[in-house]
């Protein structure tokens, strides 16, 4: 059975409220999709009766509440997702973040919105590459996430066929994976970097760690500007000085906030805490290419 | 615009990553096994890609990167299997006969340009 326009605009400020994700009318379709998985896990015949049971008990913090909210999250993501991120990461942000932190050896690396996981372990697998001086550091990386079955994802560090064949380079793949039945599990070395909670964006924050690199990709876009504004505010609170913060690829701080320069890499990007940037070993804007485009595995394989 | 070659004993396969690739902007010949491939590479322009299946009849993909790599004038081609094998022995063995990548079947679209992306071959 379709939804009614009622049930739509209900279900709609309900989701909004409890997550900051926008449903637009346009949605319908995809809102339908994915209630009805929902409906069959409550035992409920049809997607209006859910709604009757969600106005009947309509707390953000209800199961059923929770259910719906986490089912119209989008959880699409992939190793080492556009690629360039990664490679900024690698050339530029870990090497400043370990000068910065040499006093204390530990280092802080955010992944808000984690889905699977697949962005934290990217993260973990290119320090374990790139960064063997940090074998002896505190690194923790921590991923959060709105769904609780995302958050459970991350910790087992299980990855279908599907999902190892997206981004994920084969030498890593060998390297720090193992096959179990049809599944690939990431090597303990990697999960215990890892550190995955729930957490809700648009929410109270619980007291976080001063991050040294944040990454919030592909998570703001679902979001109407005022909740972009005041999550990306309150990133700045938990940022390290000179710490930095990498969006999606059609993500901006601009229009948004004025609180980050944007900080100009080769041919990609991150952004810096405006004046905590300021530091003489730091790229300034249009500084010259330090790197262009290169490949995160190595080019010959294992060759 | 670049060039591409794609070996696999299925037609309908080869017709999929050629569409893929030709939607990534390459040009694509196609091979039917290893040693048609070698056929035809002696023939053709130099590949910047090779897409190679595992599974083929005459000479098999493995066989087929292993001559491939033996030869200089390939050496700055990229090779990536694209296969039914899914065992991590498989995936080392062909990484250590030099394949650039590795892609278990099925794939899509995507797939094929994410890890041409990774090898610095994404969309042109
Ligand atoms: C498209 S995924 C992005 C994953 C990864 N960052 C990437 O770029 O590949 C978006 C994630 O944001 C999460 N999300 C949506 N609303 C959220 C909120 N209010 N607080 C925290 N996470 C949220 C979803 O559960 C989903 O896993
Ligand atoms: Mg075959």
């Amino acid at each position: 059975m379709a939804l009614t326009p009622g049930d739509f605009t209900f279900l709609s400020n309900y989701v909004k409220n409890s997550t900051a994700i926008v449903l637009t009318p346009d949605k319908d379709y995809l809102v339908e999709s994915r209630l009805n998985p929902v409906a069959r896990r409550l035992g409920v015949s049809n997607i209006s009766d859910l709604v009757s049971k969600l106005r009947a008990n309509p707390s953000p913090t209800s199961e059923i509440g929770m259910m719906i909210s986490e089912a119209m999250t989008t959880n699409e993501t992939y190793f080492f997702r556009d690629v360039k991120p990664f490679d900024v990461l690698r050339s530029e942000l870990l090497p400043q973040a370990i000068e910065r932190r040499g006093s204390d050896r530990s280092l802080n690396i955010w992944s808000g919105a984690c889905s699977s996981g697949q962005e934290a372990y990217s993260i973990a697998m290119t320090i374990k590459e790139h960064f063997p001086t940090l074998s002896t550091w505190r690194v923790r990386i921590i991923g959060t996430d709105i769904s609780r079955a995302m958050v459970e994802r991350t910790k087992e560090g299980i990855f279908s066929q599907i999902e190892i064949n997206r981004g994920l380079p084969a030498p890593l793949l060998v390297k720090y994976f193992s096959k179990v039945g049809s599944e690939w599990k990431i090597k303990g070395e990697l999960t215990s970097m890892v550190d995955a909670s729930v957490m809700n964006l648009a929410g109270n924050w619980p007291i976080l760690p001063r991050m040294d690199i944040v990454l919030m990709r592909n998570v703001l876009i679902y979001f109407d500007l005022p909740t972009k504004r005041a999550i990306l505010e309150k990133v700045v609170r938990v940022m390290a000085p000179n710490a930095s913060l990498l969006l999606g690829g059609s993500e901006t701080t601009m229009n948004v906030t004025n609180e980050f320069d944007r900080v100009t890499t080769g041919t990609s990007f991150y952004y810096r805490i405006k004046g905590g940037g300021a530091s003489s070993s730091s790229p300034s804007i249009g500084s010259t290419p330090t790197f262009r485009g290169t490949p995160v595995a190595p080019r010959a394989g294992l060759r | 615009m670049a060039l591409a070659l794609v070996i696999d004993d299925s037609s309908a396969t080869r017709m999929i990553l050629a569409r893929i690739l030709t939607e990534l902007g390459y040009s694509v010949e196609k091979a039917e096994n290893g040693a048609d491939a070698l056929h035809k590479l002696s023939k053709m322009a130099k590949p910047e890609l090779i897409l190679i299946d595992w599974n083929m009849p005459v000479m098999n993909g493995y066989e087929f990167l292993v001559k491939a790599r033996s030869m200089a004038q390939f050496d700055d081609v990229t090779m990536m299997m694209v296969t039914t094998e899914t065992e991590i022995e498989q995936v080392l063995k062909a990484l250590e006969a030099g394949a650039n990548e590795y892609v278990m079947k099925p794939f899509t679209k995507d797939v094929i340009d994410e890890k041409l992306s990774l090898l610095g071959l994404g969309a042109r």
